[in-house]
């Protein structure tokens, strides 16, 4: 660590930072559009330039006389940075002038505008006012640039992040600059479109409105978008993002930094990957009996619910379900299992878990299908394609699609010590050994096979608990609705036994809940689901997750298992 | 002086069969190289050193120094690449002596990369110059046959190859950090720096980058000494322990508006008015001189009062120019309408700025339109106002760019605007349009 001077603010700094992280830490925004710590330095926006000098052994500070690029100059101890002074605002002055010289700035239009560093410098160190007199140069639009992805030509600063992104993370080297000077643009080969896995990527990275996700393209204005911390539950690297909701309403998902995890960015399987969530086939309300069965018990004849019936559903069935599970394990809790899915996390698994066991240890915990994917597909990509070395790697794709596995297995193993693989019950339901089971989906695409189902629809009892209609909720004679990742509190585990926090960004649909408020209510626990005072006790209780017990889980999560 | 100045670099040009290597070895060529490799590269070096050869490219930089910021006790590749992406507009003498002579160039190649160790030479050739390619390709394959080049030189057991290599047509490939991307099969965009091109230059390897005429200059050192070489020119200035003198003789590149246009050699020194009077006929139809450009288009203007600034590597800074750059003295007559020449100076630089730097990509563009409109007619006086901001924010001196094509891309503007500033004036009330031909705007 080396003391460097960012205007009037001392800073221990690592030496291997660069002067505008050294000016985050002493609290100074120096503004870049072409610098990204995770991307090689060009130098090229020339938005960051300071006054940089030296403090010399005698005290004495002389200073360069030219500005300096922030983004390529170390700061190494006893640097001298002054950005405030006259010279430095007439460069950020002048530089935003020329960048917004042939912009068309369509900010009542473009997608970008609140969140668009153009317009957040503009305002913090910029003029009022264009002189340009003369036309502004006409680019045309190309929505051709990637299937998700439209490229609005003249509002590119030409800060190249994307091009470098797409060499140096992804490695598909799709993106490249055409033109020179004034009229240089982006674009891409014809027939060789911006496709890859990660491309969404260059959404985020683009400080301005020139890329925009054709997903998201005109659906909503930043400003009306609220965050919520989550990680994305479509594989198990576990990237930490972002939910953009309204009205509870999901509009995108972005990656939020966190170095523990995935670093900075995520796949484009997991960015669009939310849509299951707004599905037509969510199940809204809990229910008791099969559907399409000639003859429904008389205790859930489906009347059609008045519009003022405000009365809550759930107690009563929740009632039943436990009546039910303890009447099964009554009967032969062998031949009871609870089939715990990977998607749930770590609060509910645990909540799940100790419940049954208090039933009847006899009743078996198993892990739940656990969906695999081809092969790890790793990035930056080779010319050819091919993967890149292990120690290269910088973004991984996992084949496990699913978040917690590792999590669901802890606890499964601490409650019966060991971890029942689906295979066993699928051989043993196909035996016809099985009477009653529990089945907790959350998958956001069908995993089980027909046999699968078939076999599970013949058991005398079938509680599932899941978030899309299926042929086995159908055929459940206890359906309990629950929520997506985006609808609840809770903690999951990565492949890497990273442990992170997703929060609920929106409510569930109707009469759906989130998992954890259902299990409460169905161990008969008092209170509500709170996941802090939970995953205490499951760190007090369970030895493999004691560093749980302690820590403060913070937005970018703890090391829980090895 | 002037007068009795026998040519160096250009005593063979126009002789029969020039080209040859055995009439170049018949002139005592290739003897400088028999010398360097009779001594130590470091030896070679320091004689190069003590020349106080300066680079002819345009910066001036020491050839010597630069040969010693290569790493010390390197044992992996070091490359020398020629800078032969002669593009300044007015400059044709690399262009002369390649095409004139070219196993004086080679000779200096083979020179400068026993001195710096260089394992492989890339001779970065701008496209335009078919001749000079075929002509080069023959002298290289010429002295293949005869070890100059390849393996274990002349027994000396130093070993390099060249590779000609043709540029595709862009000014920024002659910054020697553009002109090794683009070597590399990449878009010339200028590296930042550090580190420089001798700790990390073309693939990644050290690299020396030199102009042609530098190592046609190195050729004639080795050959004839260190000491001869600082008769010619300018001796440093003994008050100004900064100076370091303009030594040996330097290719004026004479064009535009005079009665002789042509390459003269003459001592580093001359002045403006003499390089026009006595070698260039004067300017033509009888009239008079009104700008001067010291050293081709991106080092600015001398006014008709600025013609006795001798054109050494310290003249034209001394008159407000950026320096000597590549000796091209364009001279423009007082029937040319300055504002027509800015235009077109700035034209020339919106179209070849490669566009990675904010400033100049903008910069450059803005201001060939801003005086595209004033040659409309169309102009104010607050045009005047923007060009000057434009000039002073576009260059690295306030460190707004990369590379130097910004700031000689505003130093014309700023010299135009210092020196002819009544005439902008004039033109602008006036009202009227330019009377030149219309010269389509690039952007």
């Amino acid at each position: 660590m080396g003391s460097v001077r960012i205007n009037d603010v001392e800073v221990d700094v690592d030496p291997k930072s660069n002067i505008i992280q050294a000016a985050q830490q002493a609290g100074v925004e120096i503004p870049y559009y072409c610098w990204h710590h995770d991307l090689s330095v060009v130098a090229s926006c020339r938005m960051c330039l300071v006054e940089v000098g030296e403090k010399k052994p005698d005290g004495t500070v002389s200073m360069f006389p030219k500005l300096v690029p922030a983004c390529q100059t170390p700061a190494k101890p006893g640097t001298v940075v002054i950005t405030d002074s006259d010279k430095v605002k007439k460069s950020r002055e002048q530089t935003l002038e020329y960048l917004l010289l042939n912009h068309p700035l369509d900010c009542s239009i473009c997608d970008q505008a609140g969140e668009c560093y153009l317009q957040d410098y503009t305002y913090k160190f910029g003029r009022a006012h264009s002189r340009l007199n003369e036309p502004k140069v006409q680019r045309l639009d190309k929505y051709h640039i990637g299937d998700q992805i439209a490229l609005f030509t003249d509002r590119c600063v030409m800060c190249t992040r994307c091009v470098r992104f797409t060499r140096e993370i992804s490695g598909t080297s799709e993106l490249h600059v055409v033109n020179r000077g004034s009229v240089e643009e982006i674009d891409v080969f014809p027939g060789h479109e911006c496709n890859n896995k990660l491309a969404g990527n260059v959404v985020d990275l683009c400080p301005v409105g020139a890329l925009c996700s054709k997903d998201f393209l005109y659906k909503k204005r930043v400003w009306w978008l609220k965050s919520a911390n989550s990680v994305c539950t479509g594989c198990s690297t576990g990237c930490s993002i972002e939910v953009d909701q309204n009205e509870d309403k999901i509009f995108r998902l972005r990656p939020r930094e966190n170095p523990q995890a995935q670093g900075s960015f995520m796949c484009d399987e997991g960015r669009f990957g939310w849509k299951y969530v707004n599905s037509e086939d969510r199940l809204l309300a809990p229910r008791k009996g099969k559907l399409g069965t000639a003859t429904p018990s008389p205790a859930t004849e489906e009347k059609p619910k008045s519009d003022l019936d405000f009365s809550d559903p759930w107690p009563n069935i929740l009632n039943d379900v436990n009546q039910a599970i303890a009447e099964a394990a009554r009967h032969d809790a062998h031949k009871f299992v609870a089939i715990f899915s990977p998607f749930m996390t770590c609060e509910e698994a645990y909540l799940l878990a100790s419940h049954l066991k208090s039933i009847n240890s006899h009743i078996r915990l198993v892990l739940g299908p656990v969906p695999v994917v081809g092969a790890d597909d790793c990035y930056p990509k080779g010319p050819k394609g091919e993967s890149p070395a292990p120690d290269k790697v910088k973004f991984t794709i996992r084949a496990e699609k699913c978040p917690n596995r590792l999590g669901v297995s802890a606890i499964l193993k601490h409650f019966q010590g060991e971890v029942i693989e689906w295979s066993t019950v699928q051989s043993e339901l196909a035996a016809k050994h099985l009477q009653s089971a529990l089945f907790v989906g959350g998958y956001p695409q069908p995993v089980l096979s027909n046999a699968d189902v078939q076999n599970l629809s013949e058991l005398r009892l079938l509680i599932v608990q899941d978030i899309l209609r299926s042929k086995l909720t159908d055929n459940a004679n206890f359906v309990l609705a629950s929520a997506s990742f985006a609808e609840r509190e809770g903690t999951v585990v990565n492949h890497a036994g990273l442990a992170q926090r997703c929060h609920a960004a929106v409510r569930p649909p109707a009469e759906a809940r989130a998992d954890g408020r259902i299990l409460m209510e169905l161990a008969g626990r008092r209170g509500l689901f709170h996941a802090d005072s939970l995953l205490q006790e499951i760190g007090a209780v369970i030895p493999a997750f004691a560093a749980l017990k302690e820590a403060t889980m913070g937005e970018l999560g703890v090391k829980a298992l090895s | 002086m002037s007068e009795a100045f026998e040519p160096i670099l250009l005593r063979r040009v126009g002789k029969p069969n020039n080209t040859s290597i055995d009439t170049y070895m018949a002139d005592g060529g290739y003897n400088g190289l028999k010398k360097a490799l009779a001594m130590q590269p470091d030896e070679v070096t320091q004689t190069v050193i003590k020349s106080n050869l300066r680079g002819r490219g345009g910066a001036g930089f020491h050839t010597g120094s630069k040969w010693m910021f290569l790493p010390k006790g390197y044992t992996g590749p070091i490359y020398l690449c020629i800078n032969g992406d002669e593009s300044e507009p007015g400059t044709f003498n690399n262009r002369v002596i390649i095409e004139e002579d070219p196993h004086q160039v080679l000779e200096g190649i083979v020179i400068a990369g026993y001195a710096t160790r260089a394992t492989t030479a890339y001779f970065y050739l701008r496209y335009e110059y078919g001749r000079c390619y075929r002509t080069l390709q023959k002298a290289i394959d010429e002295m293949y046959a005869k070890n100059f080049l390849g393996k274990n030189i002349l027994g000396s057991g130093y070993s390099l190859d060249i590779h000609l290599h043709r540029g595709a047509c862009a000014y920024i490939c002659g910054e020697e950090t553009g002109l090794i991307e683009s070597l590399e099969g990449k878009r010339a965009w200028p590296r930042i720096k550090p580190p420089f091109p001798a700790i990390e230059g073309a693939f990644r390897r050290p690299t020396i980058v030199n102009n042609v005429e530098t190592l046609a200059c190195v050729t004639n050192i080795l050959d004839r000494g260190p000491e001869w070489f600082q008769t010619i020119g300018v001796p440093k200035d003994p008050n100004n322990p900064r100076d370091a003198g303009s030594y040996g003789s330097k290719l004026y590149c004479i064009s535009g508006h005079v009665n002789k246009p042509g390459l003269v050699e003459l001592p580093l020194g001359i002045t403006a008015r003499q390089l026009i009077d006595q070698h260039a006929g004067g300017v033509w139809k009888d009239r008079k001189a009104k700008a001067v450009v010291p050293g081709g288009i991106s080092m600015g203007f001398l006014s008709a009062d600025e013609l006795d600034t001798p054109l050494d590597f310290n003249g034209p800074g001394r008159a407000g120019c950026l320096g000597l750059g590549t000796a091209a003295v364009i001279v423009i007559d007082d029937h040319t309408s300055m504002v027509d020449v800015l235009y077109n100076t700035c034209r020339f630089f919106a179209h070849e700025s490669c566009g990675q730097c904010t400033p100049c990509r903008e910069g450059t563009a803005w201001s060939a339109k801003i005086l595209h409109r004033i040659r409309q007619g169309e102009g104010t006086m607050e045009d005047l106002q923007k060009l000057d901001d434009i000039s002073k924010t576009i260059g690295t001196i306030p460190g707004t760019t990369i590379c130097g094509l910004a700031d000689g891309a505003a130093w014309p503007i700023k010299n135009a605007l210092q020196k002819f500033r009544p005439e902008f004036e004039e033109f602008i009330r006036s009202g009227r349009k330019s009377e030149m031909r219309e010269v389509v705007l690039a952007h």
